[in-house]
């Protein structure tokens, strides 16, 4: 099978890693992983303060990169529900640009739905002796539906102990500009998100978008607590090399 | 001296309401129970998907036909010998108001809740006319007892903590109070009791109004509703003109979708069906009836695709009490009769203020108070669309020659970069050798980054992630080499 990576500006520019292990996952359930060149962002900065006209020309780029991919894959929620959920409202305006970003919205995945409800895998054969909360980040979730996906890849770790983030759902105080625009309130937000996260005893908090996981962390290494976070990729990817080979 | 908060930008009013622990406490005590009883109430009935669905079916019907109902409704209002007036604005619904109370020599109104009339400001306008207005929901009275406004849709007094409600009491009249909820409730029921038996109008809000029996439908817990329409002489109800149903068959759906997303109940205490005035044998009801529909704001919504469906809600509260925002910083942050997600996507269309508009940013857009909404309104898209009309109409403002923000400036620059790969390529890469060089993860160079706005946001609370050595894109080739079998 073969698998476009849409890697995502933050993940480019700032965890790598995140990329890495979900191409090594990939690649170790058979897909070929490809990297267009010619991608950035999806356009959700913009879009999301209300610049649509500069969100177009960014998006445009990103319709550019993935015309010819047959299966588009992102590490992140949010930036593949912006493809999904707001490309169609983008493009409104353009029945050619609107065709091209249906077209995209199709064929693009969060990656954990993407191993779960297209490659049929729950199993990595992964270990990871550690009790990990999962945090579900709301554009995963709510625009796209992703919520029993990466539980289910958690679930099926050898030695983790999974314990349930109370009030797992509720946003983490990110929200993009949100975060530095009213940066009070998003700060009390995140402060929450710890609380609940202390409260599980949890070594590791475990996400599918580096957006919420940035906030989150920051705040924990802020506030030195020592709880670490970690892109849900990155646990598969790093326990299987100290676990067992897949099947 | 203190600045009156709806001076203050959001920002402003936002710290303020953080700083106040009583304030954090008793909303969020109250919004987590409220929305417990949500779940566990939506859980029991099954099949919540389902209702959701209809309701939203129902409801987008009504407002597509609005002119349709709104007549069949008044013909069938007045075949029961109420009156009805319909008002443009908020001016012209007070207008009539006043008139309604002095034609009747009126010197007290006794109110159950409703949130257009607080629209109106309507307690303030009949007391300028000489005419006292009481309200008689627990909440609502606390709330005029404290010379507030209500800072939620259906828990008027929901940042208030018992021993304040104690305080306001005493200052009331009342003597040893206990903070036991019992006692303070008794206390008001002995206080309002004395007041329905002399009032000369009963004002009420309006649930919902049938259009095919000319029926207004309250839903009240405490009762007052029901001393408000049969006690008093002449009876006010004031009523959104989107309030509509069809038919009494569509208020089963609506029994069960308002009280369980408000506040986790099967069905509400006591559900009232109002139908005309009192008539020949009847021991009670009103003898005067007048129906005000309320315009202001609403009519314009209808025909724009953006923004046509916020006349569905059906003011239960939901979207507040998931509100990650809301439960930070409470409803008078919102300085806006309508606070939560519903009041920031509300607000704006009702009034143009500059205040209002910029609610639109008192979200993280979670997209909670979509999943929450009984009647599936997309609050969360709306408040993206009216950011873009915020946007729009800046610039429109700026276009006599003013330069542009700071804002926009900054995004003409992000769309330039990132829509040319080789350019961010170079500029991203020397990006982030200046922050590894000089900022680190935000505790050097204070002095830098207290300049830049958008750092200093972030970095005041939390620590900035390093940046990678070599970007993704960078490393891609290596991962693909390693791959390949040699």
């Amino acid at each position: 099978m073969k698998v476009a990576l849409f890697i995502t500006c933050l993940a480019d520019q700032l965890f790598p890693e995140v990329g890495e292990s979900v191409v090594r996952i990939l690649q170790r359930h058979g897909c070929t992983v490809t990297f267009p060149e010619a991608q950035l962002c999806c356009g959700q900065p913009a879009f999301n303060s209300g610049y649509r006209e500069e969100a177009r020309r960014v998006a445009s780029l990103t319709l550019d990169a993935f015309e010819d991919a047959e299966y588009v894959v992102s590490p992140s929620g949010s930036c593949s529900g912006m493809i999904a959920h707001y490309y169609p409202e983008l493009f409104a305006e353009d029945p050619v640009q609107l065709e091209r970003a249906r077209r995209l919205a199709r064929k693009t995945y969060e990656f954990s739905a993407f191993l779960v409800n297209v490659l049929g895998v729950t199993d990595v054969a992964a270990r990871f002796p550690a009790r990990v909360t999962y945090h579900a980040s709301c554009h995963g979730s709510r625009l796209l539906g992703v919520k029993n996906e990466p539980l289910a890849l958690l679930g099926a770790v050898r030695e983790l102990e999974l314990v349930p983030l109370p009030r797992c759902e509720d946003c983490c105080g990110f929200g993009g500009t949100f975060s530095v625009k009213l940066s009070e309130l998003s700060s009390a937000m995140v402060d929450e998100k710890i609380e609940h996260v202390l409260e599980t005893g949890a070594d590791y908090l475990v996400g599918t978008d580096m957006g919420c996981l940035m906030n989150i962390d920051g705040r924990l290494r802020r506030r030195g607590l020592p709880v670490r976070t970690l892109h849900l990729a990155q646990l598969l990817d790093g326990a299987v090399v100290r676990g067992d080979k897949p099947k | 001296m203190i600045i009156p908060s709806e001076q203050l930008g959001l920002r402003a009013r936002a710290a303020r309401a953080l700083s106040d622990p009583f304030l954090r406490r008793a909303v969020r005590f109250t919004v987590e129970r409220l929305r417990s009883g949500k779940d566990r109430a939506t859980g029991e009935l099954g099949r919540w998907e389902e209702w959701r669905e209809q309701g939203s079916r129902v409801r987008s019907h009504v407002v597509e036909h609005l002119d349709f109902y709104l007549a069949e409704f008044v013909a069938n209002v007045e075949r029961r010998g109420g009156h009805v007036h319909f008002a443009a604005d908020a001016a012209e619904a007070t207008r009539i108001v006043t008139e309604i109370a002095t034609r009747a020599e009126a010197k007290l109104v006794v109110k159950s809740k409703s949130m257009v009339s607080e629209e109106l400001h309507i307690n303030h306008h009949l007391e300028q006319a000489g005419v006292e207005c009481l309200e008689t929901d627990l909440g609502e009275w606390i709330v005029q007892l404290a010379r507030e406004t209500p800072s939620h849709l259906i828990i008027p007094a929901i940042h208030k903590s018992r021993h304040q409600v104690r305080d306001l009491f005493e200052a009331d009249g009342a003597h040893d109070l206990s903070t036991e909820t019992a006692v303070l409730a008794g206390y008001a029921r002995r206080r309002l009791r004395e007041r329905f038996m002399v009032a000369d109008i009963g004002m009420t809000g309006c649930n919902f109004a049938i259009a095919d029996s000319g029926s207004v439908v309250l839903f009240t817990n405490e009762g007052n509703g029901r001393m408000v329409t049969t006690l008093p002489k002449t009876h006010v109800v004031m009523m959104g003109m989107e309030r509509i149903l069809p038919s009494l068959a569509d208020l089963e759906l609506m029994a069960n979708l308002l009280p369980r997303s408000a506040t986790g109940q099967k069905i509400t205490t006591y559900l009232n069906l109002l139908s005309g005035t009192r008539r020949a044998g009847e021991a009670d009801g009103a003898r005067e009836l007048h129906i005000v529909i309320l315009d202001n704001g609403r009519s314009a919504q209808l025909g724009d695709p953006d923004f046509q469906e916020v006349l569905n809600c059906i003011r239960c509260g939901a979207c507040l009490n998931v509100c990650p925002v809301y439960r930070q910083m409470g409803g008078h942050s919102y300085a806006s009769v309508y606070s939560g997600p519903i009041g920031a996507v509300l607000s704006p269309l009702l009034s143009k203020s500059p205040q209002a508009s910029e609610l639109a940013n008192a979200s993280t857009l979670c997209g909670a108070c979509f999943e929450a909404c009984p009647v599936k309104i997309p609050l969360h898209d709306m408040l993206v669309r009216q950011r873009a009309r915020n946007v729009a109409s800046d610039a429109a403002t700026r276009a006599n020659g003013a330069p542009p923000s700071l804002e926009r400036w900054a995004f003409r620059a992000y769309a330039w970069l990132f829509s040319s790969p080789r350019l961010f390529r170079l500029l991203s890469g020397v990006g982030r050798a200046a922050q590894r060089a000089l900022v680190g993860d935000g505790s050097r160079a204070s002095f830098l980054v207290r300049r830049v706005p958008a750092l200093f946001g972030w970095v005041r609370y939390r620590a900035l992630p390093l940046p990678a050595k070599r970007s993704f894109r960078e490393r891609f080739a290596e991962l693909e080499r390693a791959n390949k079998p040699d």
